[in-house]
């Protein structure tokens, strides 16, 4: 089946400054995609040239087998589109602006929009004005949800939803999946992306940086350990995998590759475990690790994708 | 005085933002006093010409009605005053609600003032800071319109009358709208009310100089002009004019402390569950985003237009009980008194038409810059059609105000003793405007289309012609100037002969630029 969305060589430029620099992205029908990246490094300016709400300055972009500039209306037809900053018209209720978005796209599914009502515990009377930041995110994503569409375009669709509200939105990812519907699902959030994607790309100041699946990115996946030892941390230094390690005393510090992290506890078993602590490192202290040496160098981060949008606004 | 900490802060933050917002109001509302002043001492070289002209207005009710009282009309000044005095205390009212609504709730309800307020800032600091912002701009406005009019030689005592008159109704209409914003939490509602109150207070005006002169003392705009600037200065008036602005001020800092940050001072009710059918589609969504406008600016157009039309009986009879008058009349070509009155008083209610034209087709732009654009246009519905239901508001709605404008006069007139007869004839002369505001509402479009981000221009043209519109003869503009202005290009009915021709120009222009700014707009990034 053809990819449901390709880009390659995506070049955006916001008068003097470069938003993306030759962007390439595949995803496949039917899977759902991580797109990673920092802060302003060219998520959102992606998705919204994939909704032709800007036009590319160079390279080529192919959505559903159309031209999203061109054929926006035939393409928006078959799409749902969460913005990361959903912003309402303040004295229309939560549910009125899940009907309009639903109604104007042409395919709702009011059993299901009633059913995720229920699920995300969103009360559809409240005026948006009065929303905070998670329930305005929870009527994006209703909206979205409670249509058929075969696309899902998706931006950083869980900011503020707490972590009860970020399991159902698993959950309802999951189902979509299982539909076999596309989605591309733009998030900083590490452990959202583990457990929804298929496959993933990482961006970085508007250029893809890695691109497959969370196996054969596995190197990115380390494990930060903390651990309290009755003998000297003798030997873990030439053990495969390990990053980073500090010793202090009896305690050590490292990140260990996630393939590697049996041996390594297997290790540490015998060298005799008093405390143990461990986490996934989240994205941005992987991308601190991987990247922090040359972004250091780049003059140009400051320019976010926040001040790309709001740029000239009062 | 812990409530105003962070004040002086925040008056520089004021400042620094909106330095050419401030300058533009102060300057040109100064300006246009100089120009007149400037334009009546040539439109009246000598003292008999003035004599004359004074003759013809003292019992004019048409003119007295747009211009207030006649007072000291065989003065230079007392022309200058009667022809600026009204208008000028209009604007100054105007620039005082919109600057405090934009300072005020506009930064609250954009979320800005939050994270100001986590700062170690007095609960009154910005209120405080905005408040003295406008009573410097007001004083600014007194102290420019004194130095225009003294550098044109006119006396001091009603120079300094007429400028501290300006201010007080600045100030007045300050309170207002300060009390205001704390009472909505929209603030588009406090610009509504605010200028509701304004459009009362100039309706009042006009009943009260139109009979005995007594509804004028309860005006704030009516009692400005009590002051009788150079016709005798008095300048008690304005005293209770600045202790109604104070009480407002009282009022207002009392109900902030009452209110929760973000909250108006009524409670938001539930909304509907489920959307009703016609919040369905583009225009159903537009219609309701922009039904209170409309239905505002209804009611302040059905208002003056009822004001306008009741009190032309008292043109005619003028007309009627004096020969020489109307001698004088038909020989500068003027056929009809109440005809003309009429002719201005459309062209007045078109111009208001105009504010709600451009104010509905700008929500294209607020809608975009709000973001709340993207979702629409993420649904199938194409930049065009998205656009399509804002103009078709703009555009319909606009026709409709003309309509309300002229039947109000008509029905009002023919109430008050006029003949019955001259409702379609009146509401034909309002509604002939429709091609002129439909060009005022392409001119957003295009630069809509081209150059978003200077869509406010619209403004600044509109206040350009109805410059033109009302002070055109006494500024004495050069004819080309005059008919830049799609008003001007308008036939004055029912004053003047019906001119197809420039109604089908100004409508074809309208189509152009409407239909190439939707072409800019297909062509543009969004937001």
């Amino acid at each position: 089946m053809a990819p449901a969305i390709v880009v390659s060589g995506l070049v955006k430029n916001f008068g003097h400054a470069r938003a993306l620099n030759g962007l390439d992205l595949k995803v496949e029908t039917g899977e759902v995609h991580g797109f990673l990246g920092p802060n302003g490094s060219g998520k959102t300016t992606t998705i919204r040239i994939l909704l032709g709400l800007l036009r590319a300055d160079a390279g080529s972009v192919s959505l559903l087998g159309g031209d999203p500039w061109r054929d926006a209306v035939a393409l928006h037809r078959r799409l749902a589109y969460v913005p990361g900053e959903l912003s309402l018209w303040p004295n229309l209720s939560g549910g009125e602006v899940i009907d309009l978005l639903g109604r104007l796209r042409g395919d709702f599914n009011w059993r299901r929009r009633d059913q995720l009502l229920q699920r995300f515990e969103l009360d559809p009377t409240k005026k948006a004005r009065t929303y905070s930041k998670g329930n305005r995110q929870k009527v994006g994503l209703v909206a979205a949800l409670a249509s058929d569409a075969e696309l899902l375009l998706l931006d950083e669709p869980t900011s503020g939803l707490d972590p009860l509200m970020e399991a159902v939105f698993q959950d309802c990812i999951r189902e979509v999946k299982a539909q076999g519907r596309t989605v591309l699902l733009s998030s900083h959030i590490l452990a959202e992306v583990e457990a929804l994607c298929d496959r993933v790309s990482i961006i970085r100041l508007g250029r893809t940086e890695q691109s497959g699946t969370l196996q054969e990115m596995r190197h990115l996946t380390r494990t930060s350990i903390i651990a309290e030892l009755k003998a000297p941390a003798a030997g873990l230094n030439s053990l495969p995998g390990i990053h980073g390690l500090e010793v202090h005393d009896s305690m050590v510090r490292f990140d260990v590759d996630s393939e590697h992290l049996g041996d390594v506890v297997r290790r540490l078993g015998e060298l005799g475990v008093t405390s143990l602590m461990s986490h996934p490192p989240t994205l941005e202290e992987l991308f601190l690790r991987h990247y922090g040496d040359e972004l250091s160098k780049e003059p140009e981060r400051g320019s976010t994708e926040a001040e790309f949008r709001r740029d000239g606004r009062a | 005085m812990n409530d105003l900490t962070g004040t002086g802060a925040l008056i520089r933050l004021i400042l620094r933002r909106d330095r050419i917002r401030i300058s533009i109001w102060v300057v040109s509302i100064a300006l246009v006093v100089f120009l007149t002043a400037v334009g009546v001492r040539s439109l009246f070289p000598t003292q008999a010409s003035i004599d004359q002209a004074a003759a013809a207005t003292q019992q004019n009710a048409g003119a007295i009605a747009f211009n207030g009282p006649a007072q000291g009309l065989d003065t230079l000044g007392g022309q200058i005053a009667f022809q600026v005095g009204a208008l000028g205390m209009v604007v100054v009212a105007l620039m005082s609600i919109f600057m405090i609504g934009r300072l005020t709730r506009g930064d609250e309800e954009a979320g800005r003032l939050e994270l100001v307020r986590s700062l170690p800032v007095g609960i009154h600091a910005p209120a405080l800071a905005a408040l003295i912002t406008l009573v410097g701009m007001n004083v600014a406005v007194a102290v420019l319109v004194f130095a225009a009019l003294s550098a044109e030689g006119l006396p001091t005592a009603g120079s300094l009358v007429l400028g501290a008159s300006f201010a007080a109704v600045g100030l007045f209409f300050t309170g207002v709208a300060l009390v205001a914003a704390q009472i909505s939490q929209n603030t588009r509602v406090v610009y509504g009310s605010s200028g509701a109150l304004l459009g009362l207070a100039y309706v009042m005006r006009i009943v009260g100089d139109i009979g005995d002169g007594t509804v004028s003392w309860f005006s704030p705009i009516g009692l400005a002009q009590k002051t009788r600037p150079f016709a005798g200065e008095r300048w008690w008036p304005l005293l209770p004019l600045l202790l109604a602005a104070l009480a407002l001020i009282a009022v207002a800092l009392r109900l902030a402390i009452k209110r929760d940050y973000g909250a108006g001072l009524v409670a938001p009710r539930p909304g509907r569950i489920v959307a009703t059918r016609s919040l369905g589609h583009p225009l159903g969504l537009a219609m309701r985003l922009q039904r209170g406008a409309l239905f505002g600016w209804g009611g302040g157009v059905l208002v003056t237009g009822i004001a306008y039309g009741s009190i032309a009986p008292t043109i005619d009879s003028f007309v009627a009980n004096n020969k020489a008058m109307a001698e004088l009349l038909a020989s500068a070509g003027i056929g009809n008194l109440a005809d003309t009155y009429f002719a201005t008083s459309f062209r007045v209610m078109a111009l208001i038409a105009s504010g709600f034209a451009i104010q509905s087709a700008l929500r294209l732009r607020s809608e975009e810059s709000a973001l709340r654009a993207e979702p629409v246009l993420a649904t199938p519905v194409s930049r065009s059609r998205w656009a399509a239901s804002h103009l078709t508001i703009a555009l319909a709605g606009s026709v409709g105000l003309l309509a309300v404008a002229g039947l109000a006069t008509g029905v009002s007139y023919a109430m008050a003793g006029g003949p019955w007869s001259s409702v379609p004839r009146l509401l034909g002369a309002a509604v002939v405007y429709a091609p002129a505001i439909w060009l005022m509402i392409g001119l957003v479009v295009i630069v809509f289309g081209f150059a978003p981000r200077w869509v406010d221009v619209a403004w600044g043209i509109l206040a350009a012609c109805s410059v033109i519109g009302l002070l055109g003869v006494v500024l004495r503009l050069p004819d080309w100037v005059q008919k830049l202005s799609p008003f001007e290009r308008t036939p004055a009915l029912p004053a003047a002969n019906m001119a197809v021709l420039p109604l089908v120009v100004l409508t074809a222009l309208a189509a152009v630029s409407i239909f190439g700014g939707l072409g800019g707009l297909r062509r543009r990034d969004i937001g």
